[in-house]
């Protein structure tokens, strides 16, 4: 029996995708070694426990709040600290967060703070007698790692995407925790978290993803990107690097080895030759669609279906039809 | 003003490798190493920092094999001012470990600023920068992509998932910079010549216990062979109806 210790994301007050995806990881591996408890540490504004009763339809049983008018945005330095606090008194195996910003932030905090190892970004793990192993890409993701991890509390951040949130309800408890650090003490300040494009998917939430690069010539042709996207009706836009670099999107925006890391559903990819790089960001996603004008670009080696065209053509072509089909359920 | 900028010596990432008969480690034959991408950033990051301060001190420092003193040498042909080498014949894949040997070399000393890489390329876990500050007591911001030092403060901008977080911090402090923020600078002939009368410091890295190794390194499973579908617009039906029938994604 394993007690697991989960920093549950939240942002305005809400619980995130990456939350569910932790507390659903902790419940399996928690089951897995004879049924430990699952904890999750919520940190926000007043009113931040409030997520305790989705928290647990993903299997948490105590959600530990930490509500403070301070805390709206968050502040890493008291999260980590009332996140390693709770994790000194030995009464976990385990505490993991999720490996996005927040989480690859916080995690090494945490490991630090205590003096252990972190297991970081991994996409699987499990708790086998002293040792946590674990899976983690490596080398920009041209190899797999297995990593042994020992030490207790071990320390594990999850990639996104990795694990799919599963429902195994049960009422979740809430208790109510102090800041280990009074926020007013903290040496860092929050100011501010300001949504970038409001309306917009995340590259991390959509189902699809739709990508574009140097084939597309020139910034004012993202359009044809921007459509095929807004015909999808889910997805949200990507860039390579060589476009993020020229200024024709913005960086957060990059998808690749120095960018973000993706797996959706399905990615389109729009003119991108399909360099080492970009690939890194890219090739877990389950379904990959591939248009280059170039029959020999390396993406079509990972591409699931491909066209050889000229996107000019092709890219208007395939909004049309998916436009079609959408209105037709 | 005096900044420390913590480098890392990778295999130069547009190679290809195979794995070492041992199953747990890449064959090192006829590799290349650069200085982790990331770590390129951090370094102009500090070189800026200098130069917008006024006169100061940059020392680069990182622990390795003798490989890496060249790459420490490029960093001070790029205008750093001193380099220190932990010398180390392998570095362990524990970002603890690492965090350890460069605070102890960080502490106590003088520094501002501290800079590291958002990750390095190799392990790419992102550790040892937000560790070695923990160790260090010090503030830290990580992933920045933004940064303003005025008056024994700063404030740093990173991404989050579909927002930009503000964040501002009181000096010293430990920063690790993600890609952006401002591009590197290529060494000049001069930088190179002067660089080779700047000092570099060498002694034996201290790392800590190792309590995360490999096990096992394996290529990841190759996608199943895709199929190309046509060519030019005529090919979108055939592909709209595949990924709605055997794909299932629409």
């Amino acid at each position: 029996m394993a007690d697991i210790l989960v920093l549950a994301e939240t942002r305005g007050g809400l619980a995130r995708k990456a939350a569910f995806e932790t507390v659903t990881a902790a419940r399996a591996v928690a089951d897995s070694t004879g049924g430990g408890e699952v904890h999750a540490l919520v940190v926000g504004g007043p009113g931040v426990a409030q997520v305790a009763e989705t928290l647990g339809r993903f299997g948490a049983d105590v959600v530990l709040a930490l509500e403070h008018e301070a805390l709206a945005h968050g502040n890493p330095e008291v999260t980590a600290a009332t996140m390693a606090q709770r994790l000194r008194g030995g009464a976990y195996r385990l505490a993991l967060f999720s490996a996005s910003a927040q989480g690859r932030d916080l995690a090494p905090r945490v490991a630090g703070a205590l003096g252990v190892s972190l297991a970081a970004d991994v996409v699987s793990f499990e708790i086998t007698g002293d040792a946590v192993l674990a899976r983690h890409p490596v080398f920009i993701g041209k190899a797999i790692a297995t990593l042994r991890l020992e030490g207790s509390p071990a320390v594990v951040s999850l990639r996104a995407g990795a694990v799919t949130p599963a429902e195994k309800p049960r009422p979740a408890r809430v208790e109510s925790v102090t800041a280990a650090l009074d926020p007013g003490a903290a040496r860092l300040v929050v100011t501010a978290v300001e949504a970038r494009g409001a309306a917009k998917l995340d590259l991390a939430d959509a189902p699809v993803i739709v990508s574009g690069g140097r084939g597309l010539k020139a910034a004012e042709n993202f359009k044809l990107v921007e459509e095929l996207a807004a015909a999808f009706g889910n997805a949200a836009v990507g860039a390579t690097r060589a476009v993020t670099d020229d200024g024709w999107r913005d960086p957060a925006d990059q998808i690749g080895q120095t960018g973000r890391v993706v797996s959706p559903g399905l990615y389109v990819a729009v003119g991108i030759s399909g360099a080492i790089q970009h690939l890194a960001g890219m090739r877990a996603s389950k379904v990959i669609v591939a248009i280059n004008r170039d029959k020999d670009a390396p993406i079509f080696k990972v591409a699931d279906y491909g066209i050889v065209g000229d996107l000019f053509e092709v890219v208007p072509r395939l909004t049309e039809e998916i436009r079609k089909l959408r209105a037709e359920h | 003003m005096k900044i420390a900028v913590c480098l890392k010596r990778v295999p130069d990432t547009e190679m290809r490798f195979t794995i070492a008969p041992d199953g747990k480690s890449i064959d090192p034959a006829g590799l290349k190493y650069e200085i982790s991408t990331f770590d390129e950033y951090a370094v102009e990051v500090a070189l800026r920092l200098n130069e917008q301060q006024g006169p100061g001190e940059v020392t680069v420092m990182g622990a390795g094999p003798d490989g890496l003193a060249e790459l420490l040498r490029k960093a001070l042909s790029l205008g750093a001012d001193r380099a220190v080498h932990l010398t180390a014949a392998d570095v362990p894949f524990d970002g603890m470990a690492v965090a350890q040997a460069l605070a102890s070399e960080l502490e106590g000393q003088p520094y501002d600023v501290i800079l590291f890489g958002r990750n390095a390329t190799d392990t790419g876990s992102g550790s040892v920068g937000a560790m070695a500050a923990e160790l260090l007591g010090l503030p830290c911001v990580t992933a920045v992509m933004h940064l303003e030092v005025r008056d024994g403060r700063g404030t740093a901008q990173r991404t989050l998932e579909g927002a930009t977080e503000t964040i501002t911090f009181s000096l010293p402090a430990v920063l690790t910079i993600d890609e952006g923020i401002a591009r590197p600078r290529i060494p000049s002939l001069k930088g190179i010549m002067a660089a080779k009368k700047k000092p570099m410091e060498t002694r034996p890295a201290q790392f800590g216990p190792v309590r995360l190794t490999v096990e096992r390194l394996e290529m990841p499973p190759d996608r199943a062979a895709g199929r190309i579908l046509g060519t030019g617009p005529d090919a979108v039906p055939e592909l709209v109806r595949v990924l709605r029938d055997e794909a299932k994604v629409l």
